[in-house]
């Protein structure tokens, strides 16, 4: 293994190094308390660099606003898009809300029908060679294009933008899951049939938990551009929403609000994101760690 | 791609294994690669039979043929059902130690915890007591292929399969689990085949060694290995068997 070695990797080696058959398995929740303060520490030095950058690029447009002289209409100063943050929080949260629903609604229709969509072409060989091309050409039909037309079939409601996030979510998961598919060891499915396996138990106990981590990382890729569809979907037929609200903000020469509802959608989906993270730790923490020794 | 499960070449029960002037080809990029030509072995019911080779003797494919896992282009291959070990152990890494090692019972439609009961007396008899909630991860490189073995023993199969069991092992782990194997194989009697290219290995634990050579794959020489058990890896009969393999695989030594 090359690059550097994370602390789990490097106490693994060390429970390795005890030698066969004398190591007790590991508890969770049990370290020693120095070695959680210590962790706890290095998470927070981890972030200090980004937030430092952060925090050096927010203090130079406030400055370049302040004493630049720019026109706030042109460019609101980060203390503005904050004191907007507070005082229009009412109205930020309630279309929060709107697009928080859609999005979810959106990104677990993806899930659902991209899971469902992998599955029957990993099955399938004619049907791979019969929807994989449709499902490569669907994602040449720019979103900005397909949200009008949604909106004119589908009307105003919440449908035409859940489908849009769908569409555009379901392709990553789509990929990724049969990554994930394929890449599980034929030696592993020879073994199965030795096993007396037959085919839909070596998919049950083996390939789809297998390719679990990967579905998840696809609805990782998908989160993010579903923020995207969700924008472009309410721009064409909303009444409420943050998409909705930043373009209203931007009409009636608020741009502190503007600027505010960005860093909303921004929150969200850094939240989803990192809501995926954490529940892929807690339900498959098998995932990430190191290869077996004989990968080695 | 998943295929059927295996089919067992199986004639009668109690045959063992029985290979006879097998050949086997394989098409690659245009090529035609001869794995297997004209190979015999058999193995009586309760046999351990070593396979030793170069890389690319088609070891890999005999085990195959025997597991039924593809069939031969020509001559006959009648055995037992046969269940595999692979060389890496593969174990799932979602799955406890007492999971992985009931796997074939639970793929047998046994309900979980029923599965566990089965499975668990067998880990505290493989040294592995303690570690039964254990995941992969969290097992040592020897543990994990004793609970390989232990996957393969419990699909209940007459026959096992064991390619290159130990070869992903470090020397003093390897040494410890051929002791190991001997003697659960002692306790627990299978016709094993066994396929490697450690010459100790083979001569150590078969009670025949079948000598191939590489490509393509033929068998050179069989030896009897008429020593009791259990050898120790530096008592002359070992030794002068080992000779006796090096020279047929043609290294000088």
């Amino acid at each position: 293994m090359s690059g550097p070695a994370g602390p789990e990797v490097r106490d693994e080696r060390a429970r390795r190094a005890g030698g066969a058959g004398v190591i007790p398995p590991a508890r969770k929740g049990a370290p020693a308390p120095g070695a959680w303060l210590d962790a706890a520490r290095r998470a927070r030095l981890s972030v200090l660099p980004a937030l430092a950058v952060i925090l050096c690029l927010l203090g130079a447009w406030e400055l370049y606003v302040d004493l630049g002289g720019v026109d706030p209409l042109v460019l609101p100063a980060p203390h503005a898009v904050l004191a907007s943050l507070y005082d229009d929080r009412a109205l930020l949260w309630s279309n929060f809300l709107v697009t928080a629903r859609e999005i979810a609604l959106g990104i677990v229709a993806a899930m659902a029908a991209g899971l469902a969509m992998a599955v029957v072409i990993h099955f399938s060989p004619t049907l791979r060679r019969a929807l994989y091309p449709l499902l490569v050409a669907s994602q040449a039909v720019p979103v900005p294009m397909l949200a009008p037309v949604l909106a004119l079939w589908l009307g105003f409601g919440i449908l035409p933008k859940v489908v849009v996030i769908a569409l555009v979510s379901f392709f990553p998961v789509v990929v990724t899951t049969l990554a994930g598919f394929a890449a599980v060891d034929p030696e592993l499915l020879r073994l199965m049939r030795t096993l007396d396996a037959g085919r839909l138990e070596t998919f049950r106990r083996v390939e789809l938990p297998a390719a679990l981590p990967s579905v998840v990382t696809g609805t990782k890729i998908a989160i993010v551009v579903a923020v995207i569809g969700a924008v472009f979907a309410e721009w064409m037929s909303a009444s409420s929403g943050l998409g909705y609200l930043f373009e209203q903000s931007i009409a009636q020469l608020l741009p502190a609000r503007a600027f505010a509802t960005t860093a909303v959608l921004c929150a969200l989906s850094i939240g989803l994101f990192t809501l995926m993270t954490v529940a892929e730790r807690r339900l498959l923490p098998w995932a990430n760690q190191p290869k077996s020794e004989g990968d080695r | 791609m998943i295929e059927a499960p295996a089919q067992p070449p199986v004639r009668s029960p109690g045959t063992g294994v029985r290979v006879e002037r097998v050949t086997k080809a394989f098409r690659t990029r245009g090529a035609t690669v001869r794995a297997l030509d004209g190979v015999s072995l058999r193995a009586e019911p309760g046999e351990i039979v070593t396979v030793v080779g170069p890389s690319g003797c088609g070891k890999t494919t005999l085990l195959e043929l025997i597991c039924g896992l593809s069939r031969p282009d020509g001559g006959t291959v009648e055995c037992d059902p046969a269940a595999l070990m692979p060389q890496r152990d593969l174990l799932l890494p979602w799955l406890s130690a007492v999971d992985n090692a009931a796997l074939a019972l639970r793929v047998r439609g046994l309900p979980r915890e029923r599965a566990r009961a089965h499975a668990a007396p067998w880990l505290e008899r493989f040294g592995l007591g303690g570690f039964e909630q254990a995941r992969p991860a969290q097992l040592s490189g020897g543990m994990r292929q004793r609970v390989s073995f232990l996957r393969s023993l419990l699909a209940g199969k007459p026959v096992l399969a064991l390619d290159e069991p130990f070869a992903a092992l470090d020397a003093i782990t390897r040494a410890e689990m051929q002791g190991w194997l001997a003697h659960v194989l002692d306790s627990e009697p299978r016709t094993v085949v066994l396929v490697t290219h450690d010459v100790e290995e083979a001569v150590l634990l078969g009670d025949r060694v079948v000598v191939m050579s590489a490509r393509p794959g033929r068998v050179v020489r069989t030896l009897e290995v008429d020593l009791p058990r259990p050898r120790r890896r530096t008592e002359p009969g070992v030794l002068a068997l080992r000779e006796a393999v090096l020279e047929a695989l043609g290294v000088q030594g």
